[in-house]
């Protein structure tokens, strides 16, 4: 499994990174193949979100390679892992919550828009058609989701699981090459993560979204992910199809809380 | 396409309907559908042609003249159109309930024999290809929104986009072309034209087959009723399956040639409402109930100035908006007052609640409180009632513009006859009226009487103004010793309405007099305790107190006046009554879950009282074992003392009547 396969968009290799003296990641490697939905789960503080962080640029490793689209990368923004194809949701719901469901959405799009803010702004010839096309998205992206009822609702006045779609609808938006979903189901009833769970794989699936997500649910997880990858104390532990992975006997001391 | 005026032809089908629509006003918007966030609108010529595609295409997979098509799903075009192709053909369409479970499905659609079903989308596709093992009649399924069925291969799934191109294609061959204008021609309008189901509250629900001819003659009579034109628009997001949609959207539609639009999702269809602003508009009382509530929680949210003249205004408009409405002499200051509360108040909530332009609002299905009856029609939004049946193709009565009240649901509508029989059981016969319940002869002459008149199973009785009243469903109405009609719920709703009394069993089938035992309300009643420093300990000892037997004695006796004006229920005074020592609760089985009281199970357990009541004796106890429904044993124990009324004698108003 390396960088020269064509099916893999994204490699890590050895990566470790550390806060001062804490490991948050220790010797990590891992891929995610286009097309896959795949899974990073380990208990609390096993780092996670740092792993989801190095992905998209937020950290920088001090060791180790990373390979996205074919192109290493040492040292980027977030703004640039956007820019080449890379979307997130957060653990915690990051929405402008004063604005309407179909306004955050449209902020997705920014990206895509080639006219600037001047132009944007003054909603007038090529950036308003450029706008009507971008809408045009999004308005997909709120059938998809089946959120309509909402879409001129300020997301601040939403119920939590509506907002977390909303996040999903406005990462969506952005088209992305690799979709990074920080624990999409955190703190939701039943009927939710079954229609969070509906909506990720048929995005995976319909919409062609390579997917990487974090979540503790392990049910979900092995329900929804082609492969799943478990870190326990910044070290990986396990890497595989969610069978094999779910019989590991160290992720079940892992989980179980066993010392070793 | 051919003139339908050369053609000769009575227009005595949907699909010699639409012909003319795609006509005569070839360009006027028939069909709109917000998608996408966009509102997308069809004329009749459009229309006419997708219909003649989905027709052609029905017939291509084989559907025949008198096959069944279910077409299950919310209010979408295509839905409606599929409807309309499967009339083209002489194919008899069966709208299904979106929310129906598999089995419902199953059970409706192995009594129809449908050899098709539309599917709107992947989830009634699943229903539907789950049950597919019991249904061999079944030879396609044909879905409108392919989203999620990419995966699916079972080979009787066809999308109706293809089936819908092709049929396109073919249909520009002028010979296809023709073919579909002889079928047109072909069709008659003693056809069946659809089967709807029965809720089935009462039974398993039965399917009532309609006839072309007689739906297209009740929807004229209801549209010269109300002067519905193609200038009107209704928005269509009662169920599909529902007869009143069937009805007043479709049916009139076809007829009117207004317009019809389907909201985006059920979820948003109180926001397309207000974006399309309908002119015609039905909702049953519940509907108006919540938008009343929602109004008057934001109102107590609003600023202070904000809610001093909403309240000023609503006060203007209850002292004068029915009688503006209704067109009647208004002093003119109080016209200007009410035009300052339009502009101020009225308007400005209408429009919020999408009700600024509609022109004939219609509400039924349950009886609707006379307060908030008058809060719409005071705005002035021209809200009336009906009362209609599946089997009539809805409409037995209806209220005309001007002579609306909410106690009565209207004399009989345009060509229905209309009659009480003997047992006070409402009887009709009317245009719309159904051919018969599907392979169910005995239950179709079971609802007919010899004469060929309707039963609805409902009682009631005309008012002496001709509008007729529903009391009670007939089997529950019975009759006292002389032969007066008795009517139950009726009179409990009445002594009801008063907020001291919370629960009412009226007594007199069989017997010479009416009388009723009582709860009071504790909260409303112990406030007027306190108030008037009456001190009790209990709801036992409130209930037998005397000053609050005075009190109640006066509602009792307002009732009696109320019924001594009616000349059907003037007899049905009550003569004596009493107030229970206990309150009726469904976990004692008094009451059941929805707190309907339960009258026979309260005459057995409460007999020794009854009997009170009937023998003359001033006071009865009770004292008895008696077991709860969960097994538990226990006593109940108390006294009432009996109270005694004089009837009012029967006004002058009820005699002459």
């Amino acid at each position: 499994m390396s960088e020269t396969t064509p099916d893999v968009l994204l490699s890590l290799e050895n990566v470790s990174l550390a806060f001062g003296g804490v490991r948050a990641i220790s010797d990590v490697s891992f891929d995610i193949r286009r097309g896959e939905i795949r899974a990073i789960i380990g208990p609390n503080g096993a780092g996670k979100t740092s792993m989801l962080n190095v992905i998209n640029g937020f950290y920088t490793p001090q060791l180790g390679r990373i390979t996205f689209n074919g192109q290493p990368r040492s040292r980027m923004r977030p703004s640039e892992a956007a820019r080449q194809g890379i979307a997130r949701t957060f653990q915690n719901v990051a929405l402008f919550k004063g604005m309407t469901t179909l306004d955050n959405i449209m902020t997705g799009r920014n990206l895509k828009m080639s006219r600037n803010l001047f132009w944007q702004a003054l909603r007038h010839g090529p950036a308003l058609a450029e706008e009507i096309e971008h809408r045009k998205v999004c308005e997909e992206i709120i059938d998809f989701l089946e959120i309509e009822a909402i879409r001129k609702t300020p997301v601040g006045k939403l119920p939590y699981g509506l907002q977390k779609r909303v996040e999903l609808g406005r990462a969506l938006a952005m088209e992305p090459k690799l979709l990074l979903l920080d624990e999409p189901m955190a703190g939701m009833n039943r009927e939710e993560k079954e229609d969070m769970s509906r909506f990720i794989v048929e995005a995976n699936r319909r919409l062609g979204a390579t997917i990487a997500l974090i979540e503790h649910d392990i049910g979900v997880v092995m329900d929804l992910s082609d492969r799943v990858v478990v870190l326990e104390y910044g070290r990986k532990i396990a890497d595989d199809v969610p069978d094999v992975v779910k019989s590991d006997p160290k992720v079940i001391a892992a989980y179980l809380g066993v010392s070793h | 396409m051919n003139s339908p005026a050369k053609r000769g032809n009575p227009d005595d089908t949907f699909a010699k309907l639409m012909r003319v629509h795609a006509w005569v006003r070839a360009g006027r918007p028939a069909y709109r559908h917000k998608d996408l966030g966009i509102w997308r609108t069809w004329s009749w010529a459009e229309v006419y042609q997708e219909v003649r595609a989905l027709a052609r295409g029905f017939s291509t997979l084989g559907l025949k003249k008198g096959d069944r098509i279910a077409v299950a799903g919310a209010n979408r075009p295509r839905l409606y159109w599929s409807i309309a192709a499967a009339q083209m053909i002489g194919a008899v369409p069966v709208p299904i309930y979106a929310d129906s479970v598999a089995d419902e499905i199953a059970a409706v659609l192995e009594h129809a024999g449908a050899s098709m079903i539309v599917a709107q989308d992947q989830e009634q596709v699943d229903k539907a290809l789950s049950i597919l093992d019991r249904l061999p009649s079944v030879a396609k399924i044909i879905y409108d929104e392919p989203r999620g069925l990419a995966d699916y291969d079972d080979a009787r799934l066809v999308s109706l986009d293809e089936l819908m191109a092709t049929a396109k294609a073919e249909l520009a061959d002028p010979r296809v072309a023709k073919w579909l204008d002889d079928v047109i021609d072909a069709g008659q309008g003693g056809d069946p034209s659809v089967m709807l189901y029965t809720s089935g509250t009462t039974g398993r629900s039965k399917g009532v087959v309609l006839s072309a001819e007689r739906c297209i003659a009740a929807a004229r009579d209801t549209v010269a009723f109300d002067n519905l034109t193609d200038r009107d628009e209704a928005l269509a997001y009662l169920p599909l399956a529902w007869v009143g949609d069937h009805y007043l959207n479709y049916a009139q539609g076809m007829v009117a040639g207004f317009c019809l639009a389907c909201p985006e999702s059920p979820a948003t269809a109180a926001e397309d409402l207000r974006e399309i602003g309908p002119t015609f508009h039905f909702a049953p009382p519940r509907v108006f109930e919540s938008l009343l509530t929602r109004v008057m929680i934001r109102m107590e949210d609003a600023s202070p100035l904000k809610r001093k003249l909403f309240h000023h205004f609503l006060g203007v408009a209850r002292r004068w908006g029915e009688r503006i409405v209704n067109r009647e002499p208004v002093p003119l200051l109080a016209r200007l007052h009410y035009a300052l509360g339009e502009f101020l108040i009225y308007a400005p909530l209408k429009n919020a609640l999408g009700f600024s332009r509609v022109r004939v609002a219609y509400t039924a299905g349950e009886a609707i409180g006379s307060d908030l009856f008058a809060f719409y029609r005071s705005l002035g939004l021209n809200l009336k009632q009906l009362y209609g049946q599946t089997e009539a193709f809805l409409y037995v009565t209806a209220q005309a513009d001007g002579a609306v009240r909410s106690d009565t649901v209207g004399p009989p509508a345009p060509n229905v006859q209309l009659r009480i029989a003997a047992d006070g059981e409402v009887q009709f016969k009317s245009p719309g009226m159904f051919v018969g319940y599907f392979n169910e002869p005995d239950k179709t002459a079971e609802a007919l009487t010899a004469d060929g008149f309707i039963k609805t199973g409902d009682a009631g009785f005309f008012e002496p103004d001709g509008q007729l009243k529903i009391v009670d469903r007939a089997k529950d109405v019975g009759k006292l010793a002389d032969g007066q009609m008795f009517a139950p719920k009726y009179i409990e709703n009445k002594l009801k309405f008063f907020a001291d009394i919370r629960e009412a069993v009226a007594i007199g089938d069989g017997r010479g007099f009416v009388s009723v035992m009582l709860n009071i309300e504790l909260t409303s009643v112990g406030a007027w305790a306190e108030r008037n420093g009456v001190s009790y300990a209990s709801y036992q000892e409130l209930a037998g107190h005397e000053r609050v037997a005075k009190l109640i004695e006066r509602h009792v006796d307002a009732v009696n006046k109320s019924l001594s004006n009616e000349p059907a229920m003037a007899g049905a005074q009550i003569k004596r009554f009493l107030i229970l020592p206990k309150e009726l609760d469904a976990d004692d089985g008094e009451l059941t879950r929805t707190q309907k009281v339960r009258r026979s199970f309260i005459a057995d357990r409460y007999a020794p009282l009854v009997e009170g009541l009937y023998n003359g004796a001033a006071e009865a106890a009770i004292s008895a074992e008696i077991t709860y429904e969960d097994g538990r044993k226990g006593k109940l124990e108390g006294k009432s003392r009996i109270y005694e009324l004089a009837p009012y004698p029967m006004s002058e108003r009820s005699r002459a009547a």
